[in-house]
């Protein structure tokens, strides 16, 4: 079996930037296999082309640390549950929370924050 | 600007230890500052587990704390700390049943706890929270449990860089505040390492990405002493493919052990048997042996697509297997996997590390002032750990050790250690104004795991360890002297470059003290020196000292007779 043949590709479009600053969206292209999640194209930007997108998680497999939840394609969902699919992907922060970087919105309890 | 912040009981991670700690120490009267990295009991090893705590309740059948003793010594190879192990399983009732007071709800049958007979132990041992609900059940009761008090301040996204001597005792630490890139220092009274452990070190593991081993390069930069560090417990059949979230990457091996799942190499031949484990119809091999033969058979070239093996139950009547599997099955149907018609891929995953740091029976380091819990001890799981003894080690050795800090706190002078933080703000402060130069501490990090699964695994040799050993060495010289990043805001590179600093430290004192033991024991087994060996039966000893690794043979602890 031949796993590089053939398969898909995921065009990311990432919105970045911090509070404030100008609207910019980047594009990235992940060729990926099935079942694969957005966070795992996530991680690969990271590691491979662009260590400075900023993207929270911790537990990666197991849905546990609630910690990678943004918007995709429009809806709130987890980047570790959420699988790619060819074509376009819009992957943004939660609209609704204070922006501090990239895809990192500030979700923690206001009782666990340096103040 | 950096902050400064004081306590009397600092606590660095909270997974189950370190929330345990924060709550013993502060019934004791302490003021607690608990942090994590990430989030407060969401992101470390605790909130993952789905299986099994051990602990001899006898709930389901008679049993006696001497019996789990015997069992865990037993698992251990002749290395385990019987005195610490005796704790573990002395105590671990009162944390079973405490953890049931605060409303854990753990599975019960009638009227009474169900415990599950798990390998290696005498008899039904170990309770769980259904539905493979264990660990994030957990969890949550110790969130809550740290929220009722007032005088523990918990702070997350606070990522401890290093520890702060003075006077040669621990006086606290300085830390990075990711969001917004800070420095922040904390003068502590006593302070307790529960980072928790270090598999995320391999490329295949069952971790989070917070387990780094942060702590054990914390403690050796401060002076203190690790133990048995060569011993990383691998798990012979962690999923490989295809890929699956939301399940505990360790849960086939019971399923495999119960309804005989069969293994096959990428030709999807059955294979056991040319390593000298036959699977004769049963499909039970054992699990040394089922590491052995899969690293064998893909090292040979013949693993399946993604190099591990094959792992079948599709010779199992469709009836057997939802009996078996339970809700599991319909989990496995919406992610893609029917076991009725197709094999998942399989391989052997760094899931546990029996070493770490080197404790007296207080939980006390060898430096004053400075204790650790939970993972992060090494000791007393000796060369392999009995399944379910991790998480009664983290509430057991969280409580302890939170009561022992809390205890000296009142005697121990608060210092102003300002100056003696400086030099460690100094790295951290400067970062941001660095541009970035060198290569990428994230993909170095990437570097570092491969060789230590390929090299550090688990089968090693002395070529495969020096090779190991030549790579650390190689990503060290490259790794710049200080982070760099342009970003203050959540600058994941800078808190990499610490990580993969604390890595390479960690990674070394692996790879050298898995070098020096020229035997075969529990989790560490040497190609070229196999069997266990008597003369072996001691524990190594690390140190840094002028930035070199010292190795030292420290004796065995033992029990009198009448104390076991
Ligand atoms: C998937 C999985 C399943 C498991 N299943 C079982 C099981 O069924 N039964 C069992 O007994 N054991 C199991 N184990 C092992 C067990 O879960 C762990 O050994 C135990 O939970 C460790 O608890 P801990 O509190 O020591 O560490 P953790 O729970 O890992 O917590 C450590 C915390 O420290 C934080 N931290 C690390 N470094 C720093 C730093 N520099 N600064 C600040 N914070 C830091 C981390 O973010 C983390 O939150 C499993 C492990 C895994 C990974
Ligand atoms: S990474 Fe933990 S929930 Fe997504």
């Amino acid at each position: 079996m031949d796993l590089a043949s053939e398969r898909p590709a995921a065009e990311l479009k990432i919105r970045r930037g911090g509070p404030g600053g100008p609207v910019q969206y980047e594009h990235f292209t992940f060729i990926f296999e099935d079942g694969q999640s957005v966070l795992d194209a996530l991680r690969w930007i990271r590691g491979n082309r662009d260590a400075t997108l900023a993207v929270r998680y911790s537990c990666i497999n197991a849905n546990a640390c609630k910690e990678c939840v943004m918007r995709i394609d429009g809806r709130t969902g987890y980047a570790c549950t959420t699988p790619l699919r060819s074509g376009e992907m819009l992957i943004e922060p939660l609209p609704n929370k204070r922006l501090i970087r990239d895809l990192v919105t500030d979700t923690l309890p206001p009782d666990e924050r340096l103040t | 600007m950096s902050q400064y912040l004081e306590t009397d009981v600092l606590i660095i991670g909270a997974g189950g230890a370190g929330m345990y700690a924060a709550i013993a120490a502060a019934e004791a009267g302490a003021r607690v500052l608990l942090l994590d990295k990430s989030l407060i009991g969401r992101s470390g090893a605790t909130v993952m587990a789905q299986m099994t705590v051990a602990a001899a309740i006898g709930e389901e059948e008679p049993d006696d704390w001497r019996f789990h003793l015997k069992d865990t010594i037993a698992a251990g190879r002749g290395l385990v700390n019987e005195p610490l192990a005796r704790i573990l399983c002395e105590t671990g009732p009162d944390r079973i049943w405490q953890m049931e007071e605060w409303g854990v709800g753990w599975a019960r049958k009638g009227n009474h706890i169900t415990q599950a007979h798990a390998p290696g132990h005498d008899r039904k041992r170990c309770v769980y929270v259904d539905f493979l609900n264990t660990g994030p059940a957990s969890a949550r009761i110790l969130r809550n449990q740290v929220r009722r008090h007032d005088t523990i301040r918990r702070i997350s996204d606070l990522f401890v860089t290093d520890l702060v001597t003075q006077d040669g005792r621990a006086a606290g630490a300085v830390a990075l505040h990711l969001e917004t890139g800070q420095a922040v220092t904390i003068a502590a009274k006593a302070t307790v390492i529960a980072t928790g452990g270090l598999t995320s070190m391999y490329s295949r593991n069952s971790a989070s990405a917070n387990m780094g081993g942060d702590g054990f390069a914390l403690g050796l930069r401060a002076g203190a002493e690790l133990i048995d560090m060569e011993f990383v417990q691998f798990f012979p059949i962690g999923h490989l493919a295809p890929r699956l979230i939301g399940m505990d990457p360790i849960m086939w091996d019971p399923f495999r052990y119960k309804l005989g799942g069969r293994l096959l190499n990428g030709d999807m031949q059955e294979f056991t048997q040319n390593y000298g484990a036959p699977e004769d119809g049963k499909y039970v091999v054992t699990r040394d042996a089922a590491t052995y033969a899969i690293v064998k058979e893909v090292a040979a070239g013949r693993g399946s697509p993604h190099g591990g093996a094959w792992l079948s139950f599709e010779h199992i009547p469709d009836e057997d297997l939802r009996a078996a599997f339970g809700p599991v099955i319909d989990r496995l149907a919406a992610a893609g996997i029917d076991l009725t018609k197709m094999p998942i891929e399989v391989y052997p995953i760094a899931h546990y590390h029996m070493g770490g740091l080197r404790v007296d029976d207080s939980l006390a380091t060898s430096i004053a002032n400075l204790f650790a819990a939970g993972e992060a001890v090494g000791g007393a799981n000796g060369a392999n750990r009995l399944s379910g003894n991790a998480i009664t080690e983290a509430f057991v050795f969280g409580e302890l050790a939170g009561r022992s800090a809390a205890a000296i706190a009142p005697n121990a002078a608060g210092m102003d250690i300002r100056d003696a933080a400086a030099p460690f703000l100094a790295t951290l402060e400067g970062a941001s104004g660095r541009p970035g130069q060198g290569p990428s501490p994230t993909a170095a990090i990437a570097a570092l795991q491969t060789i230590l699964q390929q090299d550090v695994g688990p089968f090693r040799t002395a070529e495969s360890l020096n090779r190991a050993i030549a790579g650390i060495t190689a990503l060290t010289a490259a790794l710049p002297d200080m982070p760099t990043g342009t970003q203050a805001a959540f600058n994941q590179q800078l808190a990499d470059w610490f990580g993969l600093r604390n890595m390479l430290l960690v990674a070394r004192s692996i790879a050298t003290a898995a070098l020096a033991r020229t035997e075969s024991r529990g989790a560490h087994q040497r190609e070229d020196y196999p069997g266990l060996d008597e003369a072996w039966t001691y524990n190594q000893v690390l140190r840094l000292q002028g930035g070199e690794i010292q190795l030292a043979r420290g004796e065995v602890r033992r029990l009198a007779p009448e104390e076991a």
